[in-house]
């Protein structure tokens, strides 16, 4: 647990779009911070395994974006923000198996449909907030 | 059982983590899908997998994961073998195809972890 956090602490990130050997990157980086702040391990890996499926659809659907994490007193917050086609139907996005992930990205081990349920599954809190041809801002809360 | 147990029963070559050989493994898994490794919170030490990109060894960080064991004697790249290095990750690499692999260290004695989270 964090001690006393006068402000809470800002970790912001650009996600390459481009690159899928690099994506994920953002996430173990912010694993390696919340290490270091003493955070306990069941958050941490809640909040990176949930960052990294955001991050990795980020790369895969959208050309990237950016990853702001807030770290307070009570919460990790994650917030992903991307400009890419945005997501027309959020319920069907989000039930298990649904993905409109080509194969070449389900030979690289991403597309199984899982991601946003399993971003959901790992956080206390999770709002999309999607506009087609505008983007997608996803927010989650991970509660110590 | 050991990850140095992991090793001889898979007939395996250790391409980094030599140092952790030590380390007692409790439950496994293997798959291709890195989401379906990423929905099964519940301890699993080694990942078993055929598919060889960054995505494998991030996958296995994210879950805290001990060892990754390449099937087919797959060959992960020297990028992914220092990212591996970096967080104390054991690679092996096995001749064995997934689905002995996985009969072999079941059949000893380890176990899946079949609880989804929450
Ligand atoms: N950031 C995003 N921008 C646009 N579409 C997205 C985004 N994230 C998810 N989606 C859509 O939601 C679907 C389901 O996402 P997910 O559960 O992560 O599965 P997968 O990534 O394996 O397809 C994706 O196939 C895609 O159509
Ligand atoms: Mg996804």
């Amino acid at each position: 647990m964090v001690n006393y956090m006068a402000e809470p602490l800002v970790f912001h990130f650009e996600v390459d779009g481009d690159n899928f050997t690099s994506a994920g990157q953002a996430s173990v980086q912010v694993k390696k911070n919340l290490r270091e702040l003493g955070i306990d391990p069941e958050t941490i890996r809640r909040v990176s395994i949930a960052m990294y499926e955001g991050e990795i659809n980020m790369v895969i659907h959208a050309h990237g974006g950016v990853a702001e994490v807030i770290v307070s007193d009570e919460s990790v917050e994650i917030i992903l923000k991307d400009t890419g086609p945005g997501i027309p139907n959020i319920e069907q996005a989000m039930q298990e198996g649904f993905s409109t992930a080509p194969d070449n990205v389900r030979s690289l081990g991403f597309g199984a449909g899982m991601g946003l349920p399993n971003m959901k599954r790992y956080t206390d809190y999770m709002h999309i907030d999607s506009v087609v041809g505008v983007g997608t801002t996803i927010t989650m809360k991970v509660n110590y | 059982m050991t990850i140095n147990d992991i090793k001889d029963l898979l007939g395996a070559q250790v391409l980094c983590g030599g140092e952790n050989l030590d380390k007692e493994i409790h439950s496994a898994c293997g798959s291709d899908m890195m989401s379906d490794v990423l929905a099964y919170v519940k301890e699993q030490a080694v990942l078993m997998t055929g598919l060889v990109n960054a995505q494998v060894i991030r996958t296995a960080e994210m879950m805290d994961m001990l060892c990754i064991v390449f099937v087919r004697s797959k060959q992960p790249s020297q990028d992914m073998i220092d990212l591996a290095k970096e967080s104390g990750m054991v690679i092996l690499t096995t001749p064995k195809r997934m689905y002995e692999a996985c009969g072999i260290l079941y059949s000893n004695g380890l176990k899946g972890n079949g609880e989804l989270h929450g």
